[in-house]
């Protein structure tokens, strides 16, 4: 599953400023695609309009090489799982029924889940290490527990692209890392990924290449390398940073100054 | 197993609530009365009060009730919001000031769905500005506008009820307060029927969106990334919803209560998934409301007592139970 876009803009209300302009990026199956920039910068709204909830203004937003308004949202969810920033459930529900929502796309209005659909529950649950809370109700789960029900719902679509906005906001060391890994096993079974992220470090470490928003237009985008520059970072994010490598990973690292 | 349980347990309620709704009332009658005209026998009038008193009046007490309730979950779970209840949409408002211009023009007498007929119009006219104005510029369903309009539509009503009750005489102030009150006591089998073709497949389509409001109530973000065309969702289940308590709220006035509790009472002792809730709701709304109109009924026989009163009398205190119950668990 690819993810494309070819001079996208959008601008929310008919007068209303930009949130993206002329954006262009493509992501091919297998490869974890940071996407990075300052509060504000579009990220946010880039996810949406490929998914399909921002309408596109000009240009296109392409998934799987179609126009993303020309999916069913039925069939797009069979594709793409999306984890987005924040959610709130309005009545009490167990994990184990929020997670199978995630077969929801698969099933039909009044059937019943099949084996296969528990299998898949079961299976994304396990991934996220969230089995041992499938009968807890959700709103007495921890922030970071409940980000991982979530991730695990959207692994329980079976999806072949993964997008993500701030998919380890809330958590700890080890549960951020186990979750990267996680993606990172995902995209080497092919799963594309978009990470939303602005964790800088994290995306150095794990991404392929990153695009670098800058007030709706891209600033840079290219291998991780490349965007990990002092000159390229410092004037987005208005910050003097260093930029290393760290000695054990060889991935780049942004160290904030002053 | 335990939702089977809750499935037979309400059937069985509400079977009992049409039952004991033929044997008691006003008249008194006895059991052996009773089951005589149930099974073809008994005398004219005793034929008369159970066939075509009691019985369409139970029956109508389970259309409404069961539709309110099922119409007010769908609400809460499309709105978010616990306090949703099934004439969020002005429809209350609307089918009131219907009824009380065909009341103060003193036309209620001269065919009998004249009284109906214009509440559930108003009731459609309240749900059709409220839909106009809430479907925003880029055609899609805002919901803070629609809930916003809804109460603002229902304050217009609400003025003309006020304006057209200032100038009426008084004994029209108090049959339109009495309507407004609601109450089964118009209920014939035409009124069952004409309520039936709206509710039953109205309900059965909002069964059949049971999945999507489940997602629906973790937010309409998620649930379009779960695989719901929430637009449509939106559009169709708030319409049919809102279709059928007009059909209630017409031919019973506004009951209070039943939508709004009912749903919650459900919730605190099943859960949240709305492939049960809105089924059992429906029963138990059903059950309610029939045993609320016997309660209404008999407890000053013969004056009736608004059922409004009764289903807040009995559905508060149970409700509390309920909660009590809930959070000490």
């Amino acid at each position: 599953m690819t993810f494309e876009t070819r001079d996208l803009s959008v601008r929310y209300g008919p007068s209303g400023p930009w949130a993206l302009e002329e954006v262009s990026m493509a992501v091919p199956p297998g490869e974890i695609y940071a996407v990075l920039g300052p509060n504000g910068s579009g990220k946010s709204t880039l996810m949406k309009a490929l998914l399909g909830t921002v309408p596109v203004t000009r240009g296109e937003a392409l998934v799987g090489g179609r126009s993303v308004g020309a999916w069913r949202r039925r069939e797009l969810a069979r594709s793409v799982g999306a984890v987005s920033q924040t959610e709130s459930t309005a009545f009490p529900i167990s994990v184990r029924k929020l997670v199978e929502m995630g077969r929801y796309p698969h099933l039909g209005a009044l059937s019943p889940m099949t084996p296969e659909d528990h299998r898949a529950v079961d299976a994304a649950l396990r991934r996220c290490r969230v089995l041992e809370l499938a009968d807890r109700l959700v709103d007495t789960l921890s922030g970071g527990e409940f980000q991982r029900v979530r991730i695990a719902r959207a692994l329980a679509q079976e999806p072949c692209a993964l997008v993500l906005d701030e998919p380890t906001a809330s958590l700890d060391i080890r549960h951020e890392m186990g979750i990267l890994q996680l993606l990172r096993e995902s995209a080497r079974d092919g799963v594309t990924i978009l990470l939303v992220t602005h964790h800088l470090n994290l995306a150095a470490r794990f991404a392929h290449r990153a695009l670098l928003l800058d007030g709706g237009r891209v600033a840079a985008q290219g291998p991780v390398r490349e965007v990990f520059q002092p000159e390229v970072l410092e004037p987005v994010y208005q910050w003097p940073l260093s930029v290393g490598l760290d000695p054990i990973t060889g991935s780049p690292t942004v160290t904030p100054l002053d | 197993m335990r939702e089977a349980g809750a499935v037979g347990l309400l059937l069985v309620l509400a079977g009992v609530s049409i039952l004991l709704s033929a044997r008691f009332g006003a008249v008194p009658l006895t059991s052996t009365e009773v089951l005589s005209v149930l099974t073809g026998g008994g005398s004219e009038t005793h034929r008369f009060i159970v066939l075509e008193l009691r019985l369409p009046r139970a029956l109508l007490g389970i259309l409404v009730g069961g539709g309110l309730a099922l119409a007010g979950a769908v609400f809460q779970a499309l709105l978010r919001n616990p306090l949703a209840e099934p004439y969020i949409l002005g429809i209350s408002g609307g089918a009131a000031a219907g009824a009380v211009l065909v009341l103060s023009l003193g036309l209620a007498s001269a065919a009998s769905w004249f009284l109906p007929g214009a509440a559930f119009a108003g009731a459609l006219l309240a749900i059709a500005l409220v839909f106009g104005v809430a479907v925003s510029a880029d055609r899609r369903l805002d919901v803070r506008v629609l809930l916003l309009s809804g109460v603002v539509v229902g304050a217009f009503f609400s003025a003309c009820i006020a304006l057209i009750l200032a100038l009426a005489e008084s004994e029209v102030v108090r049959s339109a307060v009495l309507w407004m009150m609601g109450s089964l006591a118009g209920a014939t089998w035409q009124t069952v029927g004409i309520v039936a073709v709206y509710t039953i497949p109205s309900c059965l389509l909002l069964l059949t969106l049971a999945r999507a409001l489940n997602l629906m109530s973790i937010g309409e973000e998620t649930a379009s990334y779960l695989g719901t065309e929430v637009e449509g969702v939106k559009r169709l289940a708030y319409g049919v919803a809102s279709l059928v308590a007009a059909a209630g709220v017409a031919f019973a006035g506004v009951i209070g209560f039943v939508g709004l509790v009912i749903p919650h009472g459900v919730r605190l002792v099943m859960g949240s998934d709305h492939r049960m809730l809105l089924p059992l709701s429906f029963l138990a709304g059903g059950a309610f409301l029939t045993l609320a109109d016997l309660l209404a009924r008999v407890v000053l026989a013969p004056t009736e007592i608004p059922i409004g009163v009764i289903t807040a009398f009995v559905g508060v205190p149970f409700f509390l139970l309920l909660l009590r119950r809930s959070l000490r668990a």
